[in-house]
């Protein structure tokens, strides 16, 4: 039986239910289903994308089994493209996975006590989809001890089909002659796009983007290192003192 | 060696936000100075990135005319993801326009 979408087994001596770490694990796996699916094609584009940035498969399979962050693979791939220095593409992966942090000190309460067998998976592969199954999960009031193997299902079943669909993008980059023919060479510009705009809510985030982008022009010339450092940094400033500016009130320190 | 010592960086700090902070900390804050500063560097490196790439033909140089299929492909790709906030439909909405563009403008060259 179902109860709240977490299915139970029914312990047959006292006529109770009761989930077992195998119908939590399952159903973990299950809830992030929908959201593996509309991943999918971004997975394989992203494989697509970094073999016709000219990774090899290898380095492209490799980013998805040791970093595992769909959005900072996109973003190192094109930094790489693009001829960043090393050290910098580094440091924005930091920054854009620190959100991964918030979700880590979310669930860090619910985790406690777990042995480090558990803890370090847990850790390794917790992500934006998994953190909200996982959290919701934990909130639900039932007192099972096997939540962890919920979430241990939802984080297993977003890796593994990361990387099959990461090796399928690679495939299809691999082989595919004359991908150029296809526009696939406009998927990671396309991806980027897609990304930045959402995150353009307010009017400094959006100053932050138009002098990034324009000093990046300007700096085009410069050894590439260089340009891209300076383009994002002019437009961080940028963003800093406009947000000062316009939206003083946010900008003020709030009691935490 | 370069892609591997790349990756193993990246590999190690995204474990490093992750593991130790859901293993030791359950309070984890950021002074506010900090989170708002480093909140303008994904939208400031995203742009630095894309608008180039955008921008620039294969000849190297600035293209703000129609016949740049980077250019068309891209202002609709940012329309549909300003509209939509959907990454799948940009992406694939922006791939298609490119190429048909490109193909158009290949074809009015002849």
């Amino acid at each position: 039986m179902t109860v709240a979408g977490t299915h139970f087994t029914r312990d047959e001596t006292d006529n109770s239910i009761r989930p077992t770490p195998r119908s939590e694990f399952i159903n973990g796996m299950k809830a992030v289903i929908p959201l593996i699916v509309g991943g999918i094609p971004f997975d394989v584009i992203f494989g697509v994308s970094a073999i016709e940035a000219g990774l090899s498969p290898a380095a492209v399979q490799g980013m998805s089994l040791f970093i595992f962050a769909g959005s900072a693979q996109f973003i190192g791939v094109g930094m790489m493209a693009a001829g960043a220095a090393t050290g910098f593409i580094i440091l924005t992966t930091f920054i854009v996975n620190l959100r991964h942090s918030l979700y880590a000190a979310t669930l860090a309460p619910h985790v406690r006590g777990l042995s480090q067998r558990w803890l370090l998976p847990l850790g390794f592969m917790l992500t934006d989809e998994s953190f909200v199954m996982a959290i919701g999960r934990y909130n639900q009031p039932d007192n099972s001890p096997y939540k962890h193997y919920y979430f241990l299902g939802a984080n297993l079943a977003m890796y593994v089909t990361w990387q099959i669909f990461t090796f399928v993008g690679i495939v299809l980059g691999s082989s595919i002659p004359n991908i150029e023919n296809w526009g696939l060479d406009f998927a990671l510009p396309a991806a980027f796009i897609a990304m930045l705009v959402p995150q353009l809510t307010s009017r400094p985030m959006l100053l932050a983007a138009v002098v990034a982008g324009l000093v990046a022009l300007a700096a085009h010339s410069l050894p590439n290192q260089m340009g891209l450092m300076v383009a994002a940094l002019a437009g961080v400033i940028a963003g800093v003192i406009a947000e000062r500016i316009w939206l003083p009130a946010e900008t003020e320190e709030t009691a935490s | 060696m370069n892609e591997v010592i790349l990756i193993a960086g990246m590999a190690l700090v995204t474990f490093a936000v992750r593991y130790p902070v859901l293993a030791l900390l359950s309070r984890f804050q950021l002074p506010q100075v900090v989170t708002r500063t480093l909140k303008f560097v994904p939208p400031a490196v995203l742009a630095a990135v894309v608008l180039p790439e955008m921008l620039f033909n294969d000849a190297g140089q600035i293209s703000l005319s129609y016949t740049n299929a980077g250019l068309i492909a891209g202002v609709i790709a940012a329309l549909v993801a300003w509209r939509t906030k959907n990454l799948l439909a940009t992406i694939v909405i922006g791939m298609g326009i490119f190429l048909a563009w490109r193909w158009l403008m290949s074809t009015a060259a002849l």
